[in-house]
């Protein structure tokens, strides 16, 4: 238990010394998944409304596809990224191996099917009060996937949550993807599991505290944002 | 107001995606495929600022087993390659993947091990005998299991010893398939014995109340060397930039640099470059 009150006090104590390179991972780390949660959302939002939304052959197919792909593991992931991005892969002209794009990339795999299949949960059941009614009132199909994530968005926001959850507590993909160069693409995962590596217990453990509590900011902040949209609709 | 908030978080993630993309002109850089020892043990954070400093590249390091640096760079993902499994450089080279082999320095492996010494080998210079033993009394050992340099200067080790410790994989031969420093980890926690490089084990910051056991064995000796990516297989292959890297690194400055690298007053790597290299 020693190391783990010791681990309490040394993540305090990193937080407040401002170490200019435990800042610049911190950055990294929150710039690489809210870019990946944000393109996750861009696709997997509008495909998992349509998903939710429209009766078409092979729908049920694609939805268990989507449910199975949220269990893709991170490795697997992250060797993909890096036999397409090698220099001996296909898009390897991209030069993108070892840059943060390259983690952007691989999270963004991991993260969309997680938002597609939650978001067509979440639709599907709204549709269920709706369908009628947009076909009493022959709402275009475009009209209707709009109107669906505009009247789910609070749900929505939980689903965004729960993709950068999976997205900022990730290392197998990015360390593969990412290589964890010093002031490149050392995110805090890789960090953690450097010091880890390196028999730094205290210290990894005190970088995960911190990792947990940038995650409850972000999920504070989330939470907060949609509080006050709620009152401002009722007000 | 709501969609004003949405807009604003939405600005702010489209700045944050730009500020992502890579900086058109920042190109004066090399990748380093290299191991686990030489970024775990902190030598690289000392070499690479003064290397940077006179020449203004950068040199990116990923730190993986020696196995999967060289798969790497045959993949032609590196520019420089900085291993420790000098059969496995040598194929490397007459594959054609790298221009040339240089020794760069040394340091040795260690056998770690548990203060109640099972296997009674504490002490000991023979490391042969000593696993000899370890396989007699089934004391437990971590093996890297991961196609390292360590892990191939271990099963060499075995073999001298005429044992084929797979067979017992599972018993007292544990096979953790993880790096040097995750392996000390699995060691110290279940009281085994461990084979590492002295350099990760003096820098290790979880010894528990493991201590070397056996050392000093001229079979221990470890050699690290530095290879040149070919251009001629992987044309995209900074081969200038990284030249200037291995030139630096087997000058006498580097040479010195490397030298003057100590942890607890105990200097880690040996620099070596200029006693009859390939």
């Amino acid at each position: 238990m020693d190391s783990f009150w010791g681990a309490l006090a040394g993540a305090v104590g990193l937080v407040f010394a401002l170490d200019p390179d435990l800042m610049e991972i911190i950055g990294l780390s929150i710039r690489v998944t809210l870019t990946a949660v944000f393109f996750s959302c861009l696709i997997g939002l509008p495909l998992g409304a349509a998903v939710g939304t429209f009766n078409f052959p092979g729908r049920t197919l694609i939805a268990v596809f989507l449910n199975a792909l949220m269990g893709l593991p991170p490795v697997v992931v992250g060797l993909m990224v890096y036999l397409m991005l090698s220099a001996s892969g296909p898009l390897a002209p991209l030069r993108l191996l070892y840059t943060p794009t390259a983690m952007i990339i691989a999270q963004m795999i991991l993260v969309t099917p997680i938002v597609a299949a939650l978001t067509r949960q979440v639709v599907e059941d709204l549709n269920r009060e709706y369908a009628e009614q947009f076909a009493s009132m022959g709402v275009g199909a475009f009209d209707r996937l709009t109107a669906m994530l505009w009247d789910a968005r609070y749900s929505l926001m939980t689903v965004a949550l729960a993709g950068f959850g999976r997205a900022v507590a990730e290392v197998g993909a990015v360390i593969i993807v990412g290589g964890n160069i010093n002031h490149v693409t050392r995110v805090m995962t890789t960090t953690i599991a450097l010091e880890t590596s390196r028999g730094n217990l205290q210290l990894a453990l005190a970088l995960g505290v911190i990792l947990l509590v940038i995650a409850f900011a972000v999920n504070a902040c989330v939470m907060a944002l949609r509080a006050s949209a709620v009152r401002a609709a009722y007000a | 107001m709501i969609r004003r908030i949405f807009q604003g978080v939405l600005a702010t993630m489209i700045v944050g995606m730009l500020a992502t993309l890579p900086a058109a002109g920042d190109e004066k850089f090399i990748i380093v495929q290299s191991t686990t020892s030489t970024q775990n043990s902190g030598l690289f954070d000392q070499l690479l600022p003064k290397f940077q400093e006179k020449t203004g590249i950068e040199v990116r390091v990923v730190a993986v087993g020696t196995g999967q640096a060289i798969k790497n760079a045959a993949n032609g993902d590196g520019d420089v390659l900085l291993v420790h499994s000098k059969p496995s450089e040598e194929k490397f080279v007459a594959d054609g993947f790298g221009v040339a082999r240089a020794d760069v320095m040394y340091n040795d492996f260690v056998i770690v091990g548990p203060s109640d010494d099972p296997a009674g080998i504490a002490g000991s210079r023979d490391v042969v005998t000593a696993l000899a033993k370890i396989a007699e009394s089934k004391s437990l050992f971590a093996s890297r299991g991961d196609d390292s340099g360590t892990h191939k200067a271990e099963l060499r080790l075995w073999k001298a010893a005429g044992i084929d410790p797979s067979e017992d994989s599972g018993s007292w031969y544990r096979e953790t398939g993880s790096g040097m420093g995750a392996t000390l980890n699995t060691g110290t926690g279940m009281n085994a014995y461990v084979l590492t490089d002295r350099a990760t084990w003096i820098a290790f910051g979880n010894k528990g109340d493991h201590g070397i056991a056996v050392e000093g064995d001229a079979r221990l000796f470890n050699q690290y060397g530095v290879i040149l990516v070919n251009p001629k297989k992987h044309p995209h292959v900074k081969a200038e930039l990284g030249q200037v890297f291995i030139n630096w690194l087997l000058s006498r400055e580097g040479q010195q640099s490397i030298a003057d690298f100590e942890i607890d007053g105990q200097q880690l790597f040996f620099p070596n470059a200029n006693e009859g290299s390939s």
